[in-house]
Formats: C-alpha cells, sequence, structure tokens
C-alpha cells in the first residue's frame, strides 16, 4: 500500500460516507477483475460481464455495507465524544482545583439552594403527591358530615348509623371506623414498676382490613372479639412495641395489664399482634398524635353515647366517589341517632372525600407556596453562580482567546464551560442531599409538628430523580449565559496585552448589573412573602385565645374512686386544695378535658315549656370540671360564678356557658338563672365566661359549657392545671411530690405546658412561616454577596480610573458617594421591580394569610427597607476601599 | 487440471482473511487472490461473502482499514490487522489445528477394536 494521498485525507475530514465508500470499495474489486480477464484474453464487455455475474446480488452486498458501516460510524462518533468528555472533565476538575475560593463558594451556595429544594420536595412529595401508604389508596374514602364544624361530633356517626350504613350501602367493600374522642394517654400500663401512661385507639370492626394493613407479627382482631364480654385484645403499634417491649415477638399471646382512665377497670388484656413499621394512624388520621395500641371499639358499649366514630370506607372496584356519594346522599338521611330512642330523631348527611384528600387537602396552598419560594431560592442562587462565573470569565479571557485561536471551536469551548457548569452543579447537589438528609431525619422526628404524614418523610428514588433534575436544570441556566458569552468573547481584543482599559468589559458590567437587578427582585419577593406570612403567624400568636397558655400546666392525675362519684368529689377536692397550697401555686383546678387536644360534643337547650325538640338543642363542646379550674386556665369569668365543691359533693345541676352559647339561646337576656338542658339534664346556668378558642387559635370560638363532675357527669379521666410564676421544671418536681402523696399509684405522667398544647395547634402555621423566613433569609444573603460582587468588582477594575479622578481633585468622599450611588441605582431598579412582583404574589398567597391584607403597608416597607439597606451596606463595603485608592499607587500599577 | 472445488467450512473464511493479512495491509481484491493461489485453486471465495466478513472484522475492531491508492493507482480500501486481530487468529489457528488433527485421525482409523466384554 502507498502512503494515502494528500487528498484522501481532506475528502476523510468532512465525515466519512459509508454509501459511497461501499460502492468505491465494490467498483475496486470489479474492474480489478474485469483486469484480470481482459489480461487473460477476455474482451472487455465480456469481461466486465464475467465479473458481474461472479459477483452475484450486488446490490444485496452493498446494502449489508452500508448497513454495517453506519453502526460503526455510530459508535465511532461516541466514542470521540467521550473521550472529549473525558478531557473536559480532566481540564474543569484542574481548573477548579487551581481557584478553590471560587469552587468552594460556589459549591456552598449551591448545596444551600438544591438541599433546600430536595428537602422541601420531599415534604411536598409525602404529603401531597405520594399516594397513602395502603393498597389501592385510591379507594379509600372518609366520610364526614357535610356541614362538618370544627366540633369532632359533626365528623363522626353514632354505633347505629354506623351498623345501618355499613348493612345498607351498595358501593363500598367495607367501611369502619375509630373512636374519635380518644385523648392522649387514655391507658396505663401497669408493669412492674410505676404504671406507664399509654394512648389506646379503640377502632370498629374490619377497621385494619379496610385500610389494608396486614399486621407485622400475630394476628387481627377477630369477629368476636368485638362482641361483648369477650376477651379483651389488643394490637401494639410497632414503635410501641419497640420502645415498651424491645420488639419481643413472645408478647404476643401473652397477657398485659391495662388500665382503662374512664372506668378505671384493671383489665388483663391479650396481645394479639403487632402492626407494621409503615402504618402510623396519627399521621393520616390525627397529625402528631402518637398512638401506642389498639383495643377493638364493641358497639354495645357506645350505643347510647352520640356521635363518636370517625368512619373511613374502601369503595368497590370500578365505583367512583361521585357513585358512593348518589347512594350516601339518599341512605344518610334515612339513618336515626338511636334505634332504641327513635324519638332522638334521625338525618344525617355524608361528605365523601378521598382518604388522601382528606388528610393534605387543606394543606396544599402552604405547601404549594413553600415550593414556589425554594423554586425562588434556586433561581437566585443560579443568577449568583451566574455572576461568580461571569467575574471569573473576565479573568479567564485570555485563555480562551489562546484555545480558540489554537482551533478549538466555538461549541467546544461552550462544552468545555457548560462541563464546569455541571460539575459545580452535581457536587453541590451531592453536598445539598447530604444537608437535606439531615434536615428531613431531623423533621421525620418532630411530633410537634401537627403536620400529617409527617413521619413518613424520608428521600426516595423521586426525591433523588428530583435532585438530578435541578441539578442539570441549575448547571444550564447559570452556566450559559457566562458560556455564551465568553464563547464570543472578541479574539483580537483579549489577546492584546493589558486588556484591562476603561471600555473593556462594559457588556460584562451590564449583564452583572442586569443579573444583581433580577435577584435583588427575587429576594424582594421572597422578603415581603415571608413577612406577610410571619405578621399572619404573629398575628395568630395576638388571638385572645379565651385562657392565658402561658405560665400554665397540666398534669394528668390519677386516682381510684372505685367508681363511687363522692370519693371521686373527696379526691379531686383534696388534689386540688394540696395543689393549690404548694408555694408558688396561685391557682389549681381539675378538668377532665384540655382545650386543643381533643375533642367532644355533647348539646344543650333552653328548657321551654313542652320536652325540647332535636332543633332546639346546639352543639357545645363539654368539659366536666372542679372548682379552681377555670382560674387555673386564665379564663374569665363574665358573669356569675364558678362551680364549687359544695355543688360537687351534692350533685347540683348546674352549668357555665360561654357567650356564643348565651347569645344563642338567650339573645340579649341574662342568662344566670335560666334552666338548660345539657347533657340531658335540666341544669341551671350558673356562670358565662368569655368565648374560648376550643380547636384552633384561627378557627372562630366555638360554643362551649362546663358542668361540675358530679353523679351524672363522670370525667373522662382527669388533668390537673396549675397556674405558677415558678419554672416549670421545679414546680413539677413539687407537684408530682404532692400527688403521690395522695395516690402512691400514680403514674409518671408529663407535665404539660398549657403554651406547648397552643403551640401545637398552632405549628403548621409557624412551619411554613420559619422555612419561607429561613428562605427569604438566604435570599437576602445571597443578593447582598451578588451587590458586593459587582460593586468590588467593578472597583477593582476601575482602580485606575479612579486613581486618575483622584489625581485630578476628586475628595475621598466624593468617590465613595460614587460607588454607593452606582450601588442604590442597582438597589432601587431591584426593588422597584420586586415590590410590583411581590403585590402579584401577595394576591396569591391572600387566602394563607390571616387578619393580614395582602398589601399590609407596613410589611411592605419594612422589607424594603431591610432590602435596601443590606444592599447599601454590600456597597459600602467596596466604596470604602475605593476611597483609600492611592492614586500614585493606582497610576504606577499596571 | 483436475479441480477439487471445495465449499468454505463455515467459520473457516474469519481465520483465512485474517491470515491473508499477516505480513501487511490488503484490500478485498487481494485477499481472494490470496486464498486461491494458497490453495492452489482449491478454495474459491465469493465475492458476496467476503465483503460483508471483512467489514464484520473490521467492526469487531480485528481488522483497521483505510484508503489507499492500489499497485495500478486506483483507490481502493485496504485491511490491516489489528492487535486483536493478531491474537484472534493465534487463537484460531491453534483451534482449527486440533480440529484437523482429530478428525484426520477419526477418518483414518482403521479395522475398529471391539470392546472388551464382547470379546
Amino acid at each position: 500500500m502507498r502512503p494515502t494521498p494528500l487528498w484522501r485525507r481532506y475528502d476523510r475530514l468532512s465525515g466519512s460516507d459509508p454509501a459511497a465508500d461501499v460502492k468505491d470499495e465494490l467498483g475496486f474489486h470489479l474492474e480489478s477483475k474485469v483486469d484480470d480477464l481482459v489480461a487473460r484474453g477476455w474482451r472487455r464487455e465480456d469481461a466486465r460481464k464475467e465479473a458481474r455475474r461472479q459477483f452475484g446480488d450486488i446490490l444485496a452486498v452493498q446494502r449489508m455495507g452500508e448497513r454495517i458501516g453506519e453502526q460503526m460510524n455510530r459508535r465511532r462518533r461516541l466514542t470521540d465524544y467521550w473521550v472529549d468528555a473525558r478531557q473536559d472533565l480532566r481540564f474543569t476538575l484542574r481548573t477548579l482545583r487551581l481557584d478553590a475560593g471560587f469552587t468552594v463558594v460556589a459549591i456552598l451556595i449551591l448545596a444551600l439552594g438544591i438541599g433546600a429544594n430536595i428537602a422541601v420536595f420531599s415534604v411536598v412529595n409525602t404529603i401531597l403527591l405520594r399516594p397513602l401508604p395502603f393498597p389501592s389508596p385510591q379507594q379509600l374514602v372518609r366520610i364526614v358530615e357535610k356541614d362538618a364544624k370544627s366540633n369532632e361530633s359533626g365528623k363522626t356517626y353514632t354505633a347505629d348509623a354506623t351498623q345501618d350504613f355499613q348493612q345498607q350501602n351498595r358501593t363500598l367493600q367495607c367501611v369502619s371506623g375509630y373512636f374519635a374522642f380518644t385523648g392522649p394517654n387514655n391507658f396505663k400500663l401497669i408493669g412492674n414498676g410505676q404504671p406507664v401512661p399509654a394512648t389506646g385507639m379503640l377502632v370498629a370492626e374490619g377497621f385494619f382490613e379496610t385500610l389494608g394493613v396486614a399486621p407485622a407479627a400475630g394476628r387481627l382482631f377477630r369477629h368476636e372479639e368485638f362482641i361483648h364480654h369477650a376477651q379483651t385484645t389488643a394490637l401494639l403499634s410497632y414503635p410501641y412495641w419497640k420502645r415498651q417491649f424491645k420488639g419481643d415477638r413472645s408478647i404476643i399471646g401473652q397477657t398485659v395489664d391495662l388500665s382503662d382512665k374512664v372506668d378505671l377497670n384493671n383489665k388483663s388484656v391479650v396481645v394479639v399482634g403487632v402492626l407494621p413499621e409503615t402504618f402510623d394512624f396519627g399521621a393520616v388520621f390525627s397529625p402528631g398524635a402518637k398512638v401506642d395500641l389498639f383495643v377493638p371499639y364493641i358497639m354495645d358499649d357506645f350505643r347510647g353515647d352520640g356521635n363518636d366514630l370517625g368512619l373511613v370506607g374502601r369503595l368497590k372496584p370500578g365505583i367512583s366517589i361521585a357513585q358512593a356519594q348518589n347512594e350516601a346522599d339518599t341512605l344518610f338521611p334515612q339513618f336515626y341517632f338511636e334505634h332504641k330512642h327513635p324519638e332522638y330523631g334521625k338525618g344525617y348527611t355524608a361528605q365523601l372525600t378521598g382518604l388522601k384528600q382528606y388528610v393534605s387537602g387543606k394543606l396544599r396552598r402552604s405547601l404549594i407556596v413553600l415550593w414556589c419560594a425554594v423554586g425562588l431560592i434556586l433561581l437566585i442562587v443560579c443568577v449568583n453562580l451566574s455572576n461568580l462565573l461571569l467575574a471569573r470569565a473576565a479573568a479567564r479571557s485570555k485563555e480562551f482567546a489562546m484555545r480558540s485561536a489554537l482551533g478549538a471551536g466555538r461549541s467546544r469551548i461552550l462544552r468545555q464551560l457548560l462541563t464546569e457548569s455541571l460539575v459545580l452543579a452535581i457536587s453541590g447537589a451531592s453536598l445539598g442531599l447530604g444537608l437535606a438528609w439531615v434536615v428531613l431525619a431531623w423533621l421525620a422526628h418532630q411530633s410537634s409538628l401537627a403536620l400529617p404524614l409527617l413521619s413518613m418523610v424520608r428521600l426516595d428514588g423521586a426525591a433523588l430523580a428530583w435532585t438530578l433534575a435541578i441539578a442539570i436544570a441549575a448547571a444550564v441556566l447559570f452556566g450559559f449565559a457566562p458560556a455564551l458569552r465568553m464563547s464570543s468573547e472578541n479574539l483580537q481584543e483579549s489577546l492584546k496585552d493589558g486588556g484591562h482599559g476603561a471600555s473593556e468589559g462594559r457588556r460584562h458590567d451590564h449583564l452583572r448589573s442586569v443579573l444583581v437587578i433580577s435577584q435583588i427582585s427575587l429576594a424582594c419577593v421572597l422578603l415581603v412573602g415571608a413577612g406577610l406570612l410571619l405578621r399572619s403567624f404573629l398575628r395568630v400568636l395576638d388571638i385572645d385565645l379565651g385562657f392565658e397558655p402561658s405560665r400554665a400546666a397540666a398534669v394528668s392525675v390519677d386516682y381510684d374512686d372505685g367508681g363511687n362519684p363522692a370519693r371521686q368529689a373527696a379526691i379531686w377536692q383534696e388534689v386540688v386544695t394540696r395543689a393549690s397550697q404548694i408555694p408558688g401555686v396561685e391557682a389549681a383546678g381539675i378538668s377532665d378535658n384540655l382545650p386543643m387536644s381533643r375533642n367532644r360534643g355533647w348539646g344543650i337547650a333552653a328548657k321551654g315549656q313542652g320536652p325540647p325538640k332535636n332543633e332546639d338543642f346546639i352543639p357545645v363542646f363539654v368539659y366536666i370540671v372542679s372548682p379552681g379550674y377555670l382560674k387555673a386556665m386564665g379564663m374569665r369569668l363574665l358573669a356569675g360564678r364558678d362551680v364549687s365543691w359544695d355543688d360537687l359533693v351534692n350533685n347540683r345541676d348546674v352549668v357555665i356557658i360561654n357567650e356564643s352559647v348565651a347569645r344563642k339561646l338567650w339573645p340579649g337576656q341574662n342568662p344566670i338563672g335560666r334552666m338548660a338542658i345539657a347533657g340531658g339534664q335540666s341544669s341551671e346556668v350558673i356562670g358565662v365566661i368569655a368565648d374560648l378558642r376550643e380547636t384552633s387559635a384561627e378557627d372562630e370560638a366555638t360554643t362551649q359549657m362546663y358542668l361540675p363532675a358530679t353523679k351524672q357527669f363522670g370525667p373522662e379521666g382527669s388533668y390537673l392545671v396549675v397556674r405558677s410564676h415558678m419554672a416549670s421544671a421545679s414546680l413539677a418536681t413539687s407537684v408530682m411530690r404532692t400527688l403521690r402523696d395522695i395516690n402512691p399509684g400514680q403514674s409518671a405522667a408529663e407535665f404539660k405546658p398549657i403554651q406547648g398544647l397552643v403551640d401545637h395547634a398552632t405549628s403548621p402555621r409557624r412551619f411554613f412561616a420559619v422555612l419561607v423566613g429561613i428562605f427569604a433569609g438566604l435570599g437576602l444573603l445571597l443578593a447582598s454577596l451578588g451587590v458586593f460582587g459587582v460593586i468590588s468588582y467593578s472597583v477593582t477594575r476601575q482602580t485606575q480610573e479612579i486613581g486618575i479622578k483622584m489625581a485630578l481633585g476628586a475628595s475621598r468622599s466624593r468617590v465613595q458617594l460614587d460607588v454607593i450611588a452606582r450601588t442604590l441605582r442597582l438597589a432601587l431598579i431591584g426593588i422597584g421591580i420586586g415590590v410590583v412582583a411581590s403585590v402579584a404574589v401577595a394576591r396569591l398567597i391572600a387566602s394563607l394569610l390571616f387578619h393580614t391584607a395582602p398589601t399590609d403597608p407596613l410589611t411592605f416597607a419594612a422589607m424594603v427597607a431591610l432590602l435596601g439597606g443590606v444592599a447599601l451596606l454590600a456597597g459600602y463595603l467596596p466604596a470604602r476601599r475605593a476611597s483609600k485608592i492611592d492614586p500614585m499607587v493606582a497610576l504606577r500599577t499596571n | 487440471m483436475e479441480q477439487t472445488r471445495l465449499e468454505l467450512v463455515r467459520g473457516t473464511l474469519d481465520i483465512l482473511i485474517l491470515k491473508s493479512l499477516i505480513w501487511g495491509p490488503l484490500h478485498g481484491y487481494a485477499v481472494t487472490s490470496f486464498i486461491r493461489r494458497h490453495s492452489d485453486d482449491a478454495l474459491l471465495v465469493e465475492e458476496g461473502t467476503l465483503y460483508p466478513a471483512l467489514w464484520r472484522l473490521e467492526n469487531k475492531g480485528l481488522l483497521a482499514a483505510e484508503w489507499g491508492l492500489s499497485e495500478n493507482n486506483r483507490k481502493a480500501k485496504f485491511y490491516r490487522l489489528t492487535a486483536d486481530g493478531r491474537r484472534q487468529l493465534r487463537r484460531e489457528v491453534k483451534i482449527w489445528e486440533a480440529y484437523a488433527a482429530a478428525v484426520t485421525k477419526v477418518l483414518g482409523a482403521t479395522q475398529p477394536h471391539l470392546p472388551e466384554e464382547m470379546a
């Protein structure tokens, strides 16, 4: 073979063409053959024919050749690509190592931005996007009354109504429910040492089967266990089993002693199974609540107790919620409240909602706002990175000019720069993933946060995919503008020595100013949004709750009265009296219920001539209390008197109502001394108290009544509330000592500040406000970094110019003012755009605000002042440096 | 001259191509000539099988191709052995020799020994 001629080399340069190659190769073969035949004496025409004949189906061979050629070409291109990519990567790592300061700052900023995004995405994914952790979760529905008041009685049904619905519906595979009025620590586990409080949930037959939860060990309840007088059984929640029984499998089938706070009977309960780790009752049905064990809800025990079952159902396959809703609309109005007492009336309503929608629907908007806020942060991060890269670009323009002079094409340089961005973004994302993991691990254990499903938050495949997606998007976003700018640098200009002329970099400066302005605008939007949410949160805290949560604390009291109301009254009196005598205690009292912790609804009606009809009753939240409780809680008695020990001891039928009840039952009249039907007893109204926010600080005040713990109204558990200005810890010891004194069997219960209950109720709002606030702070920091970077860089670049000005007589303060004026211009434009955008954004989040206008001038003014101040500070530092420039030095260098 | 025209046993074409390139690059036509000449015209390689085989070997990386000029100054595609191709050839030759020896042995067998039990 002879060396390849020059023309052929160029021929190959334009890329190979497999079809032409195959044709050439086969053509050469035929011609060689013809030559041979002619040499052997054939005529040329015949030789040609013979050669073709011998070859056979030349087209088929040609096609095969083309196919193989294409394949090889593709592979070659891919190999080339990877070789280039490896080269880019090596080069990138080297340059990034050389500029370690830049690299560290860039990766940290990215890690913060991307980490925040991953964390928020995981929360959004868990609460909003991911289906509930049950089989076929789309079939699950929650059934509540249509006009569901905040009162839990409006969301529940009686045992009879539940059974009617179970038997008569045709659209659901199964319907079951749980006892919605379970208070925390309603059981005591009696072990070897002190009794330990435990929270037990009563569930109706088929509850776990409806949800599709299978036990992790042992079995679920059997039918006969829901019939009265069968052996009491219990299922343990997984965490409780791990915590209390150290994950011991042999506990299944064994008997434990449980004491029920309601009837105070010690029961031997057989543990029949352990529920799986993935099943978290509280996460789905009662955010933040911890349920330790489950016991059967025996219908016959509750028939006379009114509405108390929260219902869930599972649709039959192929049945839509609308179809089931139609059926419920015809069935529920016919259900009697109680079969035994048809005179109580009938007529329920039912609203069927997908369980997922029911659980997280209310949070949807908040979460989306959070998601947007964190997206804004990422945008600011990208702009910041763009800015940093542009600053680097100026310093590296010569390097790239050199490379392109040596033959690197524009696309090659672009690729190199995007590789750099990608490496930065991926490193930032990896670090961010670590940050997010830490944050999520912490969040998943925040039981004080009343957010549903939060305990199930974790980094999963979706979060990883999301991480990769935002890392790449960020790389393209922040890398593209600088890359385009750099690869289109004017070669000549850059290569010239000392390219630091006055006009050089004007374009850079312009682009960077635009970036800084957009950064300030974005930060402004975040700040205003966060400000509005924060203000709403403060407004919520400011609300008159009707009681004073600070300085009050509650502890669950154990006693054994043997079911004797008189003894119970005596015990209560002893506990309250002795607790009041503890030094530092201002007031003490007992109630069987605490605000914002659980729910219970009875009815009250004004007593008239005839027997009251169903519609005369208004639903009220009821507390069974001892004297002193109102004072201990810091509630205000508007008229009349508190209950007295006499009322308790003598079983006097008296009731204290709140303003709302008074307004409804006796509008414009004095209710004191009037008779009411409360809890089925005719009682005398002895006092009126100021309205109290029962279920949460944000809902309107509900109707309530307070009854003395008499023979008619046995309390369900009891909480001692004490008010004191002593520190909660030292108070706890002395109160517990007193309680042990009275009853050695007092369990080691938690001493709960009442403020904690309020905090728990306001926790979702606090959670969102604090998070958005943190993001806004981050945005502010990044924006000020951006301002600092741009101004600082322009001062460095204009050192000479400033030197000349100063040599010509400009004073130091004049130079300083110049720089500050430039900063101010950037900040003002940014804030101007930001304010306009904020007004629009504020309208979008208006529904999340509480007693705060979306255009709240105070918030806007404060945030603008904050942003402007920080921006000025960021500009002041370089300005000071500019004023310290020594003209002689500046003019001599460079 | 009496000619024994032999059909190529499947799979043997590759090894013949690799062998033909062992002394230096050749174009496709030269490969056929080489095989015909060295088999004393016993083996005739059809074009319809030769070229696909060459391309396949090139695709596998056993051959490398380059355009050059032939003896009579025409543009031709030359193939040469890569390092992989050389290794492959050595391996295949060993296998072929063992195979051929075994087949020859069997075919050259004389009066079979009777199994001992039957004797």
